[in-house]
């Protein structure tokens, strides 16, 4: 038994003598630990680790329910936890959406973890950034790398009693040159997966690639959107899309069985070895399939939100699901099919008659090497079906103008490039766009995918999503840096 | 204060001295927060947090390190300050420019924040009530859904550092709001009382009570529902006119996080983003239109920014950043401003004890202008008035932005006409500032409580004195 699944059936147990037998608890307790190497201006300037463990309870007794929590897990710190529920409990209304507790569950077969990441100290980090600096050639760089453990234990009073580890690593890197910055970035279950020399490589060729950026007009264009851009839109989707909690309140776009997306396009979210296997309620994560080749079949709940809709909880309850909503956060856009036909592509009268050389896009069919040029190798089939539009690397500080339709309003980053006749021939300045993302993959809009799908780090923490390059055909770019 | 643990800050400072930094400091932090929310009637979520730890910084060399635990005792803090050692050491394999710290006076102090009614020794049944109350007016008025949210938090903070500071500090803060929406045909409209956040402030559960949730809910809904058919706001440049609330959010936006020196210096380059300012130009740089005054003033007693001592231990002091539409000041830390040859920090906080504190904008806002929104309206002839934030965008630079805002009306021939829906306006930070022509007296600083920046992430709380003004040219009606 791990000290966090311990600390839980502690907690469960006091709840018990304090607040009496008829007493509903669940208790969820984890130690994180998170370290992460910044730099800029092509040195460390932040490094930083914190070790914490939070014992969270919910408890309902009397038809009440409130919450807490606690970093001060020695006994003092959990019986303060359970008095203060147990007092809060006589004074807030009635609970009419409680739903009860998990029952025992046993939970799904998941990958291990690596012991080397979550034991990596400081110099394995610092070694990575040193390199990404080197392999950038003198130009300036700045970014992270960062390793995250986590233990989990469950328990509540039902009988469900649960555990489970976790552990990731990133990094994510610029190099900057002449006012265009470059960028790559990874998310991988194993320290050593992370090659800082290899995205520093990328990171620098796109900032070579971004000099003398021209200035285009606000308009409809064709887009090549690589995995770090189309990151945004599974971003955008799992938050206000296929939130439970805002589909039972009617704020989402989301039709369950209706062919809402292109056929090419399937979604799912995939939490097993990226997260702990279980969510606060104690519901075990499984893969959850959201749209299934453009029809959507599925959103995430919690209990609450799956009660109001006449469901069950798909394992994605958090401290804040109730009030926020349920919202997956290991989504997967699934990549081009292994045998190369791209369905999408089939009959759309697209320039892509080059689709066998997508069947593997991290060749670049026209040899070179990853490091050289600006497309991403796992773009670069995708950009040469492209006739005339846009390359873009990264979407930024995107914001809902219209959640129904979820209308989004943000900026380009990172590099952006025109692109005619397959062929990059200019770098473009940052643009603003408006598009509704819903629409931009919607059946019919979806001209190409990228056959390799790659794990893009969250840039705060917590999340992942994987994703491969998508080629669109529209996406609505409405001012540039001028206005 | 019965408790205290400069101890505990004070092993973690000399452990890591004793491990080779040059430079050290500890926080030691004790934080409440309590969250209710309530829907169309009902409580939906109550959560009340406890959290306790020690944060070390070190400075080994002129790398720093950093690491936090939560345990309080002499073992952990000692080694939590041996660690903030070694992670500065590593650090070194990549290093950069020498480090300096301005002086900041140290010294012992203390300091509270104001508070006449403690928000946590309020009663959960008087909280929940009150949202229950104004959630459930704004369903009977006709919402579609009512959502109303109150927070607080109520931290104990003990600073120690080599350099001889040893300071504490007791910050309450709240705040609330409540949101009604409505649903039309494939879409959503909101009204928010009395900010699309609420309303927050460094004061007591009396910042609440003067909000009167409950007396407003009714107009949200009604305004909610209007929207639904009110006509959308016209494309074009147009002259703009916005609420202060709104306006706030733009200071927060495109001058707050333009003039913090971290971002200036490119150390946010990868995520947060640089700054269109150069410091070449501090001083002479036209930032704004002569009616642009803005200042960086911790020292507003009640409002959501202000403290006694930052998290480095600079005392709260008043400074101007923008005076006359031209840009005299940054907000600085100890090491940053060193970096840039000024001799002034006091802008440096972290969100708790496990996170390093960074540069953050404390409260940042305009001084008055000579104008009322009454006359400002009164002197249009023809333009929109926005007012109350549904969006925000805006680029790495800080300079292209496009906002949403929740209403608009018409402005015509100097009256308030029909409401607009789906207002939206876009511009370019310094053209946009420059084109202010009209500015009213009636101040309010508007807390904002959810500043993201940092990795890890951070949230930061931030205030910004802002009133009604005027804009001319400005680009309006921005849609997919």
């Amino acid at each position: 038994m791990s000290t966090e699944l311990d600390l839980a059936a502690r907690v469960v147990e006091l709840t018990r003598r304090l607040a009496g037998p008829g007493a509903e608890a669940e208790v969820i307790a984890v130690h994180s630990a998170e370290a992460l190497t910044r730099f800029a201006n092509s040195a460390i300037h932040q490094n930083v680790a914190d070790a914490t463990t939070t014992v969270r309870l919910r408890l309902h007794v009397d038809g009440r329910t409130v919450a807490g929590s606690t970093t001060v897990s020695e006994a003092a710190g959990l019986q303060s936890l359970v008095e203060r529920a147990v007092e809060a409990s006589r004074l807030v209304p009635p609970d009419p959406a409680w739903t009860g507790l998990t029952p025992p569950t046993p939970l799904r077969s998941s990958p291990g973890f690596d012991e080397a990441t979550a034991a990596a100290g400081p110099h394995e980090r610092a070694a990575r950034v040193r390199d990404f600096v080197r392999a950038a050639g003198g130009l300036e760089t700045a970014g992270f790398c960062r390793t995250t453990y986590a233990s989990g234990g469950f328990a509540n009073t039902a009988g469900q009693i649960i555990e489970g580890r976790t552990a990731e690593a990133a990094m994510d890197g610029i190099a900057r040159l002449d006012g265009a910055d470059g960028m790559a970035r990874r998310a991988a279950p194993r320290l050593t997966d992370l090659d800082g020399a290899a995205l520093g490589t990328r990171a620098a060729a796109k900032a070579r690639a971004g000099a003398r950026a021209r200035e285009l007009p606000p308009g409809r264009y064709e887009v090549v959107l690589e995995p770090t851009a189309v990151a945004d839109l599974l971003d955008n989707l799992a938050v206000f899309g296929f939130n439970g909690r805002a589909f039972a309140q009617h704020q989402s776009f989301a039709e369950l069985g209706a062919q809402q997306f292109d056929e090419a396009v399937t979604i799912a979210d995939e939490p097993l070895g990226a997260t702990l296997p279980f969510d606060l309620e104690g519901t075990p994560r499984d893969t959850l399939v959201l749209v299934d080749n453009g029809r959507t079949t599925a959103v995430s709940h919690d209990r609450t939100s799956a009660a109001e809709v006449g469901a069950a909880s798909t394992g994605h309850a958090s401290a804040v699901s109730r009030s926020w909503g349920p919202i997956a956060s290991n989504l997967r856009l699934a990549p081009a099919p292994a045998n190369g036909t791209l369905a999408s592509q089939a009959g759309k009268g697209s320039q892509a008659g080059n689709g066998s050389q997508a069947r593997n896009g991290s060749q670049a069919g026209n040899g070179a090497p990853d490091g050289a040029g600006p497309t991403a190798a796992s773009a670069r089939a995708l950009v040469r079906g492209m006739r005339r539009g846009l390359l873009i690397t990264d979407l930024w500080y995107t914001r809902v103008l219209d959640q129904k339709s979820l209308v989004i309003t943000g900026l380009t980053r990172n590099g952006v490039w025109l692109v005619e006749d397959g062929e990059v021939t200019a770098a473009v300045g940052n643009m603003r766009f408006t598009q509704s993302y819903p629409q931009a993959l919607g059946p019919g809009a979806v001209l190409g995918i990228g056959a390799e799908a790659i794990a893009l780090p969250d840039r705060w923490s917590g999340v992942r999503y994987t994703a491969p390059a998508l080629h669109l055909k529209f996406w609505n770019l409405t001012g540039n840096a001028s206005g | 204060m019965s408790v205290d643990h400069f101890d505990e800050a004070g092993t973690a400072v000399q452990a890591a001295l004793d491990a080779g930094a040059r430079y050290a400091d500890a926080r030691v932090m004790l934080r409440r927060t309590e969250t209710m929310s309530a829907r169309d009637g009902e409580v939906e979520d109550l959560s009340s947090d406890e959290s306790a730890g020690v944060g070390v910084r070190a400075l080994v060399g002129s790398s720093w390190g950093f690491y936090a635990v939560p345990d309080l005792s002499d073992g952990a803090a000692r080694a939590a300050g041996r660690r903030a050692a070694e992670i500065a050491a590593a650090s070194a394999l990549v290093p950069g420019p020498a480090v300096d710290l301005v002086p900041t006076g140290a010294g012992s102090a203390s300091w509270a924040s104001e508070c006449t009614i403690d928000p946590i020794s309020v009663p959960l049944s008087v909280k929940g009530d009150l949202l229950v109350a104004a959630t459930a007016a704004a369903r009977d008025a006709g919402a579609d859904l009512a959502e109303g949210l109150y927070q607080i938090w109520d931290t104990r903070k003990w600073f120690v550092s080599s350099d001889g500071h040893r300071i504490d500090q007791h910050i309450r803060e709240c705040g609330a709001g409540i949101t009604a929406s409505a649903y039309g045909d494939g879409e959503i409209q909101r009204r928010s009382w009395p900010s699309h956040r609420g309303q927050y402030g460094t004061r007591g559960w009396e910042l609440v009570d003067e909000l009167a949730l409950t007396d407003n809910a009714a107009r949200m809904a009604d305004e909610a529902r209007a929207l639904l058919t009110a006509p959308l706001c016209p494309s074009g440049e147009t002259t703009l006119i916005l609420g202060g609330e709104q306006l706030a959010l733009q200071i927060h936006e495109s001058v707050g996080h333009a003039i913090e020196l971290d971002r200036i210096l490119g150390w946010e380059a990868a995520f947060a983003g640089t700054s269109w300012l150069d410091l070449d130009r501090l001083g002479t740089l036209r930032y704004g239109s002569d009616l642009m005054t803005i200042t960086i003033d911790p020292t507003i007693p009640g409002a959501l920014g202000s403290f006694g001592y930052d998290d480095e231990g600079s005392p709260a002091v008043k400074r101007d950043a923008v005076r006359n539409g031209r840009w005299v000041g940054v907000l600085a830390g100890r090491d940053s401003a060193a970096m840039a040859g000024l001799d002034y920090a006091g802008s440096v906080r972290s969100d708790g004890w496990a996170r390093l504190p960074m540069v953050r904008m404390t409260n940042v806002g305009l001084e008055p202008g000579p104008h009322t929104l009454d006359e400002i309206i009164a002197a249009t002839d023809d333009g929109v008035l926005m007012d109350i934030n549904r969006s925000w965008s805006i680029d790495d630079r800080r300079l292209n932005f496009q906002f949403g805002c929740e209403i608009g009306w018409e402005i015509k021939k100097g009256r308030r006409g029909r409401m607009l829906r789906n207002p939206t306006y876009t511009g370019i930070g310094p053209k946009f500032w420059q084109s202010m022509d009209m500015l009213s007296s009636e101040i309010v600083a508007w807390g904002t409580p959810n500043c993201g920046k940092g990795q890890p992430a951070q949230v930061g709380h931030t205030g910004h004195p802002a009133a009604p003004a005027r804009f001319t040219n400005v680009r309006v009606g921005v849609r997919g």
